[in-house]
């Protein structure tokens, strides 16, 4: 914390702590050397669901909201932003854009719905939601059922730049990663931010501050499907498919998995817990089933165990902020 | 056979049967996750989970060890049940301290793992069950026919529904439980064992799921994924109904059943969702749901 230098200072905004500085250079240079390294499509992968889970935490861990139902916005964005990309012929940043957009109203809707109660119920009427979503993806003509959108293609850039090219794709996703990451961190830092934070430490005492708990809510709601439907239209364009998996309730599972291993209420947290998940999916899909019951431990083992998730754990430990 | 709105009566009825059934399966979970909400205030989201191993349990007992399902309708619920025991003395009781949500989390984690383990076992087709020798055949009612089995499902539901009610408003156990759920810790100043009725309340409502799920075994197949389709439809149900009230519950799921089946005759392509609109609109009109008290 930097304010001990300024002892009369009645500051409660935090300053950028510099832990959080070194690590963000930290995780730019990693990003910027890991294609010479590692295959870029797992590289893609990781950034998209990275997006996503910081998506999530902005609402699990800085409002104490959770969402059971984050797949409708990832799905459904990777759904517009494919039939955007594909049968309108938008170009890719207007497809993503696109899919961000539905996210939004999404949000909007089930978010009202939603704030309506608290606690489990929220949980569950998130979940709820987002199943009937998934139902209308199953029947609805345009997203092509069991087959998905296939073959979607990834094309120019601003009309410009072939994302068809590895590098060039991968650079894309890493401006958005870190395009997001960075909004989200303002955010959270913001004024708004710790207006979040207070109606997630006493909602009542919020109130009777004065604050319309309900519209922050909503906001925060709406901003985090925003950012999930952004991470979701990025991957559609990405592997050029979108398709049921990702509107499916396990996908909803697995975001709040990544956001826990992480560490929930960090910054990065969530970028650590995405890139653990993914990996462990790569690299277990030969034992097939296994993966649910590894997921299923893991859970099991971060409530009981590790409540601060990795990031958490190591900040408390260093005494920084991560 | 004669027509109602242009349907022919069998198509209508038998949708109604049909949402019945599922209509008691509904309210069997929902009763059973109000009542471990009521007292643990956790909301177990395995009980699909175990729904699903009550199914399997009857189908182990039958084609393993030979036993019928009138003695697997008892006994599965009890193994069943012993198991949810377990898993509250081992894993629950640690988090009672902690936010609510820890409990969905791990309960989460459970039905992961349970799911996942029985899937890789007995892959993701069903596995058939046959109904019992007594309840073969139906009977003509002359609007429709009427299965025996599924006749029996309703009335074994309601009645295990009904007695449920009865023991926690009306019986004095009922009473130490409400009184629990109230305030535990004066329940525990006054002599009573709470720890072991929030305990045995745990394996109660997972019983109630395996017995669901053993009902369960010869209408839909024995399938790891029976349960986790379920649970969402449960949980809007449980949203909808509010978890403040048994009868409540009880309504709820039946009614819900019955307006789903009479959604597949007029307006097939609403079938799944219908459930879903009704809670998103019930949460506009009365946001507590239609039995509960404003938290």
């Amino acid at each position: 914390m930097t304010t001990a230098a300024t002892p009369m200072s009645v500051v409660t905004m935090p300053a950028r702590s510099r832990s959080e500085v070194i690590a963000f250079a930290v995780m730019v240079a990693l990003l910027l050397i890991a294609p010479v390294f590692i295959y870029p499509l797992f590289l893609m992968k990781a950034l998209c669901f990275a997006l996503f889970a910081c998506a999530f935490n902005l609402l699990l861990g800085y409002v104490g909201l959770l969402s059971f139902g984050h797949a409708l916005y990832f799905g459904w964005a990777s759904y517009v932003s494919a039939y955007a990309a594909k049968v309108l012929g938008f170009n890719p940043e207007f497809a993503i854009l696109a899919g961000a957009l539905t996210a939004a109203v999404l949000g909007l809707v089930a978010g009202s719905l939603a704030i309506r109660r608290q606690g489990i119920y929220f949980a569950m009427i998130t979940l709820a939601l987002a199943q009937m979503m998934y139902f209308f993806a199953v029947q609805a003509p345009f997203t092509g059922g069991e087959d998905g959108i296939q073959s979607v293609p990834r094309g120019y850039l601003f009309g410009l730049i072939d994302l068809g090219q590895p590098l060039a794709m991968y650079g894309t996703v890493l401006v958005i990663f870190l395009g997001g990451f960075l909004a989200i961190y303002r955010i959270i830092h913001s004024p708004f931010g710790e207006v979040l934070k207070a109606i997630r430490e006493n909602e009542p005492r919020a109130i009777s501050l004065g604050y319309k708990t309900d519209r922050h809510k909503l906001i925060a709601f709406v901003l985090s499907a925003t950012f999930a439907g952004l991470a979701g239209g990025t991957k559609a364009i990405v592997f050029q498919l979108a398709s049921l998996t990702d509107v499916d309730w396990p996908m909803s599972g697995e975001v709040v998995l990544m956001a826990l291993v992480g560490g929930l209420g960090t910054v990065f947290g969530p970028v650590v817990g995405a890139v653990i998940v993914v990996a462990m999916q790569n690299y277990l899909a030969q034992v097939g089933q296994w993966v649910l019951v590894i997921q299923g431990v893991i859970f099991v083992a971060c409530v009981l165990l590790f409540r601060r998730g990795i990031v958490g754990e190591l900040a408390a430990r260093l005494r920084i902020k991560l | 056979m004669f027509e109602i709105f242009g349907i022919p009566s069998q198509a209508l009825f038998g949708q109604l049967l049909i949402g019945l059934i599922n209509g008691s399966f509904y309210a069997l979970l929902s009763l059973g996750l109000a009542v471990i909400f009521g007292m643990l205030n956790i909301i177990n989201f395995a009980h699909g989970a175990q729904y699903m191993m009550g199914a399997f349990a009857a189908f182990f007992l039958l084609n393993f060890v030979g036993l019928n399902y009138w003695i697997a309708l008892l006994v599965a619920p009890i193994m069943v049940g012993a198991f949810g025991v377990v898993i509250e003395r081992l894993l629950l009781q640690r988090l009672y301290k902690l936010d609510h949500l820890y409990g969905l989390l791990l309960t989460f984690g459970l039905a992961l793992i349970i799911e996942g383990l029985f899937r890789n076992y007995f892959g993701s087709s069903g596995l058939p069950y046959r109904v019992p020798a007594a309840l073969q055949g139906g009977q003509n009612l002359g609007f429709m026919f009427l299965p025996n089995y599924r006749a029996w499902v309703i009335v074994a539901s309601l009645t295990v529904c009904i007695v449920t009610w009865f023991v926690i408003e009306r019986t004095k156990l009922g009473s130490y439980l409400r009184a629990a759920t109230e305030n535990p810790s004066l329940v525990r100043a006054f002599g009573i064992n709470v720890p072991r009725m929030i305990t045995l309340t745990y394996g109660f409502g997972v019983a109630l799921a395996a017995l669901a799920g053993v009902m369960a075994a010869p209408i839909y197949s024995v399938s790891p994924q029976m349960g986790s389709h379920l649970i969402i439809v449960v949980f809007a149900v449980v949203v909808i109904g509010g978890m403040g009230s048994i009868l409540g519950a009880i309504v709820t799921g039946f009614g819900l059943g019955v307006i789903e089946g009479l959604t597949k005759v007029f307006f097939p392509e609403a079938s799944n969702t219908v459930i879903f609109i009704i809670m998103a609109i019930v949460l506009l009109i009365r946001p507590a749901g239609l039995f509960g008290r404003r938290a």
